[in-house]
């Protein structure tokens, strides 16, 4: 018995541990060592086409593969030339020179040319490629009508290339944020030949983006992807740059979960994590502070108003129940990740443009506004939902929110969640009372929030419209001066603050548990990683 | 019993086609589609992945269009991984969810077949009650608690094995083939345990102790095999289970398997990926039962006997 025993054991413990062996060497000790910084990375990336992707993984990879005319400041988030060496601006802002740089290459070691610029935008407004970013083209001339197919004819685009090295762009208007528009992956440049090589460039199914083909122009180039499991970049020796690339590569893991990567950072296996769970925060700040990093981001957390529908479609409703939301108390007791109370949908802005606070957490302001809808005290006041999609984070603030409503305006709020993709119908058929949502900038510049409440637009969920702000978002457009632009934010800011479409909570913060040895790490309110100075100290 | 085996194979075809019309009713009719996100697509940007993937045509032509290409092995492309087809995702996930499986079987079979007759040798004993207790403890833990259970008490604070990965270090495949292994390796106890029991108690097994073999030989070679029976029939579904039930391991250990996608398939509305994966898990499942009645009549002589009565 006792032999068999041993044998069975035996057979079983060694068929379950392949490879193991006395080498303990962590991914974070193998890194520290060969100059490899391993980032777990959310979630698996859709893709890595810079015109077909659209979320924060997949922008982490791409941008270590790409590079776009300019690129941001890795703090201030200021436009600086990248892969164009320098430019001019007409004087009415409406039309640049982008003079190239002459070494320029992709990673195959072609030269980067103005035509390729021509040919890549081409490919992102193409009508046929289903890219969800297109309309960020739009700045251009004619971009729009080419992308609806209005027009046919892909030379009355505001793109041209003059030569080899000097692209031409015209605008339809002078756009105040273009230069930094240009650093966005869907102005990135893709490689003509081997776009054509893999289908054309309509082919959505395209494999051009797999190790074997990727052709990129950025620091780095995509060595491995394997499904689910992890994508490597290393070092592009093509790269204008490449003397001032400190990192060897990259590694990506999709690790889903915020306690399965703060358990792989832990145990060693990343630099850094993708996004910390919240409850770990305190634990953090109060053991292991010099790993943990907590910074703003340019978006805001806000609660929709369905304005179709009463009781929402009074203003007073809205405002009474914006007044009654202590947000402080939010910030402070349920999110606690140090994000900043918000009184408007834009947050503030890293160039200083800090929008105005118009009103305030205000307990008699909310009751009398209240009553002035015809609900003193709350009496007689419907019971009503709120909506969110299904999130431990979003559940415990909507039921603070919905003690807040219950202690301050007696009023009896249920709380509904949803999986994702039912949630966002629902809130696009307007069929909710109050919902949450949230916003993060694609640029740093307040209009990339205004245009949400704008009449009729997709992203506009709360069924309101008013003829003024879409006027003044029209006039904003026409502007390139600094002064008239904040002045024409004031006034939207007041219009929104006396409609209340949307109830604004917070500016959100990233927060990331980091290796303290991982050097010159920039966190910038777009998120965009600069992976270029990144380095790794020598940890003995 | 080829007759037999014939016969369960051609009955799993319109079995197939139910799992596949039902499943395509469902993911239609769900609210939401691949394409819907905070950023709404525009208008013409919705066209034109509507008509990439066919999702233009009328709902019941879509149908036929699915099932003729699934007839000649065309899985379609996947909705959210543009640049890779269902057939090639589920052959990335299904090897890695393959070796899991098996290793978390193997673990399951070997333990709880072990511990299960150590304490059917002497029941209402210490040997007994001390693996029995834990294995209830074993069918109660579900992986989600076992899982980083295990992670922080060998990979954190020992710092033995690696937390998470698979194939990426030494010995990361150890941690997630025992969680996934354990409920089983309990409820395999507990089935030879009780199989042992009622074996051990027949008059064949008196007649070969009183020949006076050794008691390992009365064990292995007389008393086994009755013993595991409800073990085999049990392993089936088990065996199944561990394939499409292992996406919560997967998931606590970023392992790149078929379960995480299904699960993500499904979140992201990924028509041909949630079809793909139901088709392919369905196929797996009945494989195995059928595997397992086959194996089940090849131990039960008893059972044999009544199919060939059957097929006659």
């Amino acid at each position: 018995m006792k032999q068999l025993f041993t044998v069975v054991f035996l057979c079983a413990t060694l068929s379950i541990s392949p490879g193991c062996s006395k080498n303990k060497q962590t991914n974070v000790e193998y890194g520290n060592e060969n100059g490899i910084l391993f980032l777990a990375n959310g979630t698996e990336p859709q893709g890595l086409d810079p015109h077909l992707t659209t979320g924060v993984p997949e922008s982490n990879i791409v941008e270590s593969l790409m590079e776009g005319l300019t690129s941001l400041h890795h703090d201030s988030v200021e436009p600086r030339p990248a892969a164009a060496e320098n430019w001019t601006v007409s004087k009415d802002g409406k039309r640049y020179i982008f003079n190239l740089r002459k070494d320029g290459k992709w990673s195959n070691g072609d030269p980067l040319t103005a035509s390729d610029f021509v040919y890549s935008w081409k490919r992102a407004l193409s009508p046929r490629l289903g890219n969800h970013y297109a309309y960020m083209l739009y700045h251009l001339e004619n971009a729009e009508a080419y992308h609806k197919q209005e027009i046919q004819d892909f030379t009355q685009v505001g793109v041209k290339a003059l030569n080899d090295f000097q692209l031409e762009v015209k605008l339809n208007n002078p756009t105040f944020f273009f230069l930094q528009l240009l650093s966005h992956h869907s102005f990135y440049p893709v490689h003509p030949a081997t776009i054509e090589a893999n289908g054309g460039m309509d082919n959505l199914l395209s494999k051009w983006t797999l190790p074997a083909s990727y052709v990129g122009n950025g620091p780095f180039v995509l060595k491995t992807w394997e499904v689910n499991k992890e994508i490597s970049v290393a070092k592009n020796a093509q790269y204008w740059d490449a003397a001032n690339v400190q990192l060897n590569g990259i590694h990506f893991f999709p690790i889903e979960g915020e306690a399965a990567e703060e358990r792989a950072f832990r145990g060693g296996q990343v630099h850094s994590t993708y996004t910390m769970p919240i409850e770990k925060i305190a634990t953090y700040k109060e053991k292991h502070a010099d790993l943990l990093k907590i910074y703003p981001i340019y978006g805001t957390y806000f609660y929709l108003f369905n304005t179709t529908k009463p009781p929402f479609n009074d203003k007073n409703v809205r405002k009474a129940i914006a007044l009654a939301i202590d947000r402080d108390r939010i910030v402070s007791r349920v999110t606690k990740s140090e994000e900043i109370p918000s009184h408007s949908l834009a947050p503030p802005n890293p160039d200083g443009y800090i929008p105005e606070q118009l009103f305030e957490y205000n307990l008699e302001k909310a009751q009398q506004y209240l009553a002035d809808a015809g609900y003193p005290n709350g009496e007689g006041f419907p019971s009503f939902e709120i909506l969110f999609n299904t999130h431990d984070g979003h559940r415990k603030i909507a039921i603070a929110v919905q003690q807040m409503l219950k202690q301050n305006l007696n009023i009896d709020v249920t709380l509904l969640n949803q999986e994702w993709k039912v949630f966002i119908t629902t809130t696009n058929n307007l069929e909710y009372d109050v919902a949450r949502m949230g916003w993060i900038g694609d640029v740093a510049d307040a209009t990339n929030f205004f245009e949400l409440m704008i009449t009729g637009v997709g992203n506009n969920r709360t069924g309101w419209s008013n003829e003024e702000y879409d006027q003044l978002m029209q006039q904003v457009t026409r502007t390139n001066d600094r002064t008239e632009r904040e002045a024409i934010f004031a006034k939207l800011n007041a219009l929104l603050a006396d409609e209340m479409p949307i109830a604004p909570f917070y500016t959100y913060t990233q927060k990331i548990a980091i290796q303290p040895n991982v050097k010159n790490w920039h966190s910038n309110v777009l998120i965009r990683p600069d992976y270029k100075s990144v380095f790794l100290e020598h940890v003995e | 019993m080829l007759r037999y085996t014939l016969i369960r194979l051609l009955a799993a075809i319109p079995v197939l086609f139910f799992v596949v019309l039902i499943t395509f009713t469902l993911v239609h009719t769900a609210p939401g589609g691949p394409f819907d996100d905070e950023r709404k697509a525009s208008p013409e940007v919705l066209e034109g992945l509507n008509r990439h993937y066919n999702l233009d045509a009328p709902i019941q032509k879509q149908f036929v269009d699915y099932v003729a290409n699934l007839i000649q092995g065309d899985f379609g492309p996947s909705f959210k991984y543009p640049n890779r087809s269902v057939s090639e995702l589920i052959s990335t996930g299904m090897s890695t969810t393959l070796e899991l499986g098996i290793y978390a079987l193997l673990f399951a079979m070997c333990l709880g077949a072990l511990t299960g007759i150590a304490a059917g040798l002497k029941p209402n004993s210490l040997q007994d009650y001390m693996p029995m207790s834990i294995a209830m403890i074993g069918i109660c833990l579900p992986s989600f608690v076992m899982g980083p259970l295990l992670v922080l008490l060998f990979g954190i604070y020992l710092e033995w094995l690696p937390v998470a990965g698979w194939g990426l270090s030494p010995g990361d495949k150890l941690l997630p083939s025992i969680t996934l292994g354990a409920a089983y390796a309990a409820y395999i106890a507990r089935l030879t345990r009780n199989g042992m029991l009622d074996v051990m108690s027949q008059d064949y097994i008196r007649t070969a102790k009183a020949k006076g073999l050794p008691q390992y030989r009365v064990v292995i070679f007389h008393a086994l095999r009755g013993a595991l029976a409800p073990v085999i029939s049990f392993a089936g579904p088990a065996a199944a289970g561990l394939l499409s039930g292992s996406f919560v391991v997967e998931t606590i250990y970023q392992i790149p398997g078929l379960g995480r996608f299904y699960l993500q398939a499904a979140f992201n509305r990924d028509y041909t990926m949630i079809l793909g994966t139901t088709i392919f898990f369905a196929v797996l499942i009945i494989f195995f039962n059928i595997l397992a009645d086959i194996l089940l009549a090849w131990v039960n002589p008893k059972l044999r006997q009544s199919l060939r009565g059957n097929s006659r």
